[in-house]
């Protein structure tokens, strides 16, 4: 049972991480589709801002590991 | 030449530990088996106190096949052994450096074991895992294991046991960072993630060496060779990574955030790599860990008074809002290395669980061997889907590392920047 739940906490998690990085992925392209020029840095700030969301996902994960 | 003689004697430093260790795995396994003629007695049971052994409470019977859910059996793979398993029964022994509290010292060859079967001063095999059997008084008897299982009790806690003769024993992990005040033994063993981890650094050494030489030899030319491979990459990392985010004092910091990029590069492509015992460098914890905490020293010794003051006294903000950012951006110094660490351990692992489960469809559309439709159905799908899983982690390995030196450059500027001239530091980042 308390796996089960825990699959369940791990799985709203990804969810939630999923959106996050939907978004910032989204973003990112229209932004280097409307100045193309600034792509490098967009690329840059698009990486550091998924890792975060994926940092904070994947403490969500760990836990469910370990719960 | 003299590189030759390098890699010559780096081998002569790790195979000559290697085959001394063999030579005392050979005596002491003279002496087992004389021991065990003595032994092999038929009052086994009258000898063993009850408190030690328990009737055996599990399933299984000796001699049948493991059962184990696949859940295990993945878990088994990605975690550290002190035997490097290459394929079917090949195993390649590592040396175990065994110090349990009342026993001592023991130096073991893994091969010793026998895979599980044998006792060695106490220690067993389980699973490719050296345990310590728990009640070494019934130890003098102990000549044969028969399997070792691993049971979840009633109250959700894990208890491992090595079963001989329809007795079990209950059997210890060693220490952990968590438990080391209350552990009775310690493993210091040359393990496989830590033999991994020796070849990929030397492997590192070996590049690095030789581009160093060839910058040397060829100063002024176009790079050739490795040099070509490793000269974008390092460029890449300086001109895109470090420059932007630490600023005009990134000199002072380019050894330490190229060490890291291209040791967890290099970690992990080695990880990836199929048939050589499954490394899993990156993907333990304890070697991130030691990584993140790295990350935290550099930046918190070299952090200047700017640092501690947006930290303590954050400035340009209200009174009371700084009483309440305080502890917030204090816990922030150890969140941030706590987060570097669970990413790469996390990603790393995550990428091996689904290789290994993708891989394992063969087993489980098989039903172990009984549905051979099922197992090449299984292959086809796991293959594919393996390959392609693969690949991507091909670009993780690279990301990881990527990230990992980011993130902790990113912190290193933080901590280095200097605050007085904010806007004019960025643009002379801006312009490399």
């Amino acid at each position: 049972m308390t796996g089960t739940l825990a699959a369940i906490g791990a799985g709203l998690a990804v969810l939630g991480a999923g959106i996050g990085i939907g978004q910032i992925g989204g973003k990112a392209v229209e932004g280097m589709a409307r100045q193309p020029e600034a792509s490098g840095q967009i690329q840059t700030a698009m990486i550091i801002a998924a890792a975060l969301i994926e940092g904070a996902a994947l403490f969500a994960i760990v836990g469910a590991f370990f719960l | 030449m003299l590189n030759l003689y390098k890699i010559v004697s780096f081998i002569l430093v790790f195979l000559l530990p290697l085959w001394v260790f063999a030579q005392q795995e050979q005596h002491q396994e003279d002496g087992h088996a004389t021991n065990t003629e003595h032994v092999v007695s038929p009052s086994h049971d009258s000898l063993i106190n009850s408190a030690c052994a328990v009737p055996y409470q599990g399933t299984q019977h000796a001699g049948e096949a493991h059962e184990m859910s696949y859940a295990d059996e993945v878990m088994i793979h990605i975690s550290d052994a002190n035997e490097i398993h290459l394929f079917g029964d090949v195993h390649l022994p590592l040396p175990c450096i065994l110090y349990s509290k009342k026993d001592g010292l023991s130096f073991v060859m893994s091969s010793a074991f026998e895979h599980g079967h044998k006792v060695v001063n106490g220690y067993v095999l389980d699973h490719g895992d050296v345990k310590r059997i728990q009640c070494t008084e019934a130890l003098a008897h102990l000549d044969h294991i028969d399997f070792t299982e691993t049971r979840k009790g009633s109250d959700g806690s894990y208890t491992s046991v090595a079963v001989s003769h329809g007795k079990e024993y209950i059997i210890e992990k060693p220490a952990t960072l968590l438990n080391i005040g209350s552990a009775t033994w310690f493993d210091f063993s040359l393990s496989k993630n830590i033999i991994s981890m020796l070849v990929a650094t030397l492997l590192l050494f070996v590049v690095f060496n030789a581009v160093a030489k060839s910058y040397k030899s060829r100063d002024g030319q176009a790079p050739k060779g490795i040099q070509s491979f490793v000269e974008p990459i390092f460029t890449f990392i300086r001109d895109e990574v470090m420059i932007p985010s630490i600023g005009p004092k990134y000199e002072r910091f380019m050894p330490f955030v190229m060490s890291l990029f291209f040791f967890i590069l290099f970690s992990n492509l080695f990880g990836l790599i199929p048939f050589l015992g499954g490394a899993n460098i990156t993907g333990n914890i304890a070697t991130t860990l030691a990584l993140a905490l790295m990350t935290f020293l550099v930046v918190n010794f070299s952090g200047n008074k700017h640092y501690w003051q947006h930290i303590f006294w954050m400035p340009g903000t209200p009174k009371w809002v700084r009483f309440l950012l305080a502890p917030i951006e204090f816990l922030g110094i150890f969140i941030k290395p706590f987060t570097l660490l669970i990413r790469l351990f996390a990603n790393i692992t995550a990428g091996h669980i689904l290789v290994l489960v993708l891989i394992g469809l063969i087993f489980i559309l098989g039903k172990n061997g009984e549905s051979i439709g099922g197992a090449i159905g299984g292959g086809a799908i796991g293959l594919l889907f393996a390959f392609f899983i693969n690949i991507l982690e091909l670009f993780v390995a690279f990301l990881q590392a990527f990230i990992f030196a980011l993130l902790s450059s990113l912190y290193i500027g933080s901590a280095v920047v200097d605050h007085h001239h904010d806007d004019h530091e960025h643009e002379v980042a801006n312009s490399h």
